[in-house]
């Protein structure tokens, strides 16, 4: 019989699905959920450069990696539970390493945007009660969240806004996307032009005009249209993706959108949110941020946390070959990285946490495969608008959660540290 | 030969297949590079053609699909490693590469699209 579950893949982190142990078989996820809860190839047994061995002796070989390093890089924690970033956090302070996670490669440029202007947010169950204006603006949830517009942003039935028809959706885009196809308003701009295309919304809405009759490829009409919009809505909410932090302009371009945001709030209420991708990706910028203060790019190589991206972010340490080891939980750095970043992880040793195999696993000298959170092991993530959701464990298994082994791991690093 | 500005970014393919990475379908799901019809045709490539991408960062062999997505002169690349022999990898003092909006040219090709394997050796 199939029971309720919570997914671990996006962060939307849905907690209606439902999975049925003895058919091994999931209901309601989208395809993203579905492929995450089946069967698929596993790490078989930990290994040492290839060779299986004991849970016990894998770690051993990490905790010297660890030790014997000047300054490990501890990547990952994505997709993993609060329970072991925890552990990850406290482990890099001993080792004396540099704790980075994939925000840094994804949605980090707008934690530094929120360091600057702080960010007018909501819960994703108030964005789906209220909005009546929903805009997206460089994210694409039909591929890459695709039961958000359901629950939450285009389609949901909520306390206000009943359904598809209360709501206006709008996408700015440099893609007719999928998600574009199912919007009321398509606002298609150039690569590169999402700073401008806000000043320009920022003007306009303050009344000023603009003397020029484009800007990054929208007509000033369709600006004026779109600034309108947002003036007149009653709860309007932009919740913006990788086109935004990825393209030129960076954290700037989420900065100046939060100073829209505020200006709107003069009119009427408005807010903004990141379309965070991974299940526990906040968790991963969170617990750091309640353990030592940062989020991200954290280095403790003087024994107390210092935090500086254009330093201590996993690209930048790789690129500057300023780590001699690295440890790889719950992330793909050699699929996801640039080749100049990947060049050095060929050369270090690696220590990998994982329950998949991956492009990470090819380069990896220490292998550690773990257990599955949301089916094999439970912990606490934080969805995407930062609400804690307990995600269950309905199987056995004979893996071990990365809460174990980390446990396991820093007991080890203490020991050979002679602590 | 056509010039672009080349962008990458998940799918719903990428998506499914991100925790396979070794399989064949993770490699169909990344290793292409869409274009815009119009790039298409000037390019006179069919099913099955495959393109260099060139930029100032590196370059890569990837199949060519045609998008009705994209307008002209930009093309898509899904997230993952061929992209990243592309891209720009400075930060800016952001951590973050500028995984989107790099400049490239495009020309049809006749050499083989690595395999994910064979791609990790070359770096
Ligand atoms: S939308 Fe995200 S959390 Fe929901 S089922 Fe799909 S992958 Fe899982």
């Amino acid at each position: 019989m199939a029971q309720k579950v919570i997914c671990t893949f996006c962060g939307s982190v849905c907690d209606d699905v439902e999975f049925d142990v003895e058919e091994f078989k999931p209901k309601k996820f989208c395809k993203l959920g579905r492929s995450k809860f089946s069967k698929k190839e596993r790490i078989k047994a930990p290994m040492i450069d290839g060779k299986e061995v004991s849970y016990e002796e894998a770690i051993q070989k990490a905790a010297e990696i660890l030790v014997n390093a000047k300054k490990p890089l501890l990547y990952g924690w994505a997709s993993t539970a609060n329970e072991a970033i925890r552990l990850g956090v406290i482990l890099t302070e001993k080792v004396r390493g540099v704790y980075d996670q994939c925000a840094s490669v994804c949605h980090a440029p707008g934690t530094l945007a929120v360091i600057e202007e702080g960010i007018p947010g909501a819960s994703l169950g108030a964005i789906k009660n209220r909005a009546d204006l929903v805009i997206f603006w460089g994210s694409n949830p039909m591929e890459a969240h695709p039961r958000h517009p359901l629950r939450y942003s285009m389609s949901a039935k909520g306390l206000l806004i009943k359904g598809r028809n209360d709501r206006k959706v709008v996408v700015v885009d440099v893609r007719k996307t999928k998600t574009a196809k199912k919007a009321d308003v398509f606002v298609q701009i150039k690569p590169g032009y999402d700073y401008p295309v806000i000043s320009a919304l920022r003007a306009l809405i303050k009344g000023e005009d603009i003397d020029v009759d484009e800007v990054g490829g929208v007509s000033k009409e369709q600006l004026k249209e779109l600034a309108e919009m947002m003036k007149n809505a009653k709860y309007g909410v932009i919740f913006y993706g990788l086109g935004v932090t990825q393209s030129r302009g960076r954290d700037r371009n989420i900065e100046n959108a939060v100073k829209l945001i505020q200006l709107l709030n003069r009119y009427t209420r408005f807010v903004i949110w990141p379309m965070r991708g991974h299940y526990n990706v906040v968790g991963s910028g969170e617990v750091p941020a309640w353990e030592v203060g940062y989020q991200y790019a954290i280095d403790f190589s003087r024994g107390y946390p210092r935090f500086s991206p254009a330093e201590f972010s996993a690209n930048e340490v790789l690129q500057r070959e300023d780590c001699d080891a690295a440890l790889v939980i719950a992330a793909d750095p050699v699929a996801h990285f640039p080749k100049e970043s990947v060049k050095h992880l060929k050369k270090i040793p690696v220590i990998q946490i994982d329950p998949f195999p991956n492009m990470t696993t090819l380069v990896a000298n220490v292998v550690i495969p773990s257990a599955v959170y949301g089916l094999e092991a439970e912990g606490t993530a934080y969805r995407m608008d930062g609400i804690p959701l307990r995600v269950k464990k309905v199987i056995d298994t004979e893996y071990w959660s990365d809460e174990k082994i980390l446990e396991e791991l820093l007991k080890k690093v203490v020991e050979l540290r002679g602590e | 030969m056509i010039e672009v500005e080349v962008i990458s970014g998940r799918t719903l393919d990428q998506g499914a297949t991100v925790e396979e990475k070794l399989t064949d379908e993770y490699f169909k799901a990344v290793n292409y590079c869409e274009l815009n019809e119009e790039d298409y045709n000037t390019l006179g490539l069919a099913e099955g053609d495959r393109v260099k991408v060139k930029t100032e960062f590196g370059e890569v062999v990837v199949f060519a699909k045609k998008s009705d997505e994209l307008p002209k002169g930009v093309a898509f690349i899904p997230m993952g490693p061929y992209a990243n022999q592309i891209i720009d990898p400075s930060t800016d003092s952001t951590g973050m590469p500028q995984y989107k909006g790099i400049k490239a040219t495009i020309e049809k090709t006749d050499e083989k699209v690595l395999s994910v394997k064979e791609l990790l050796e070359v770096i």
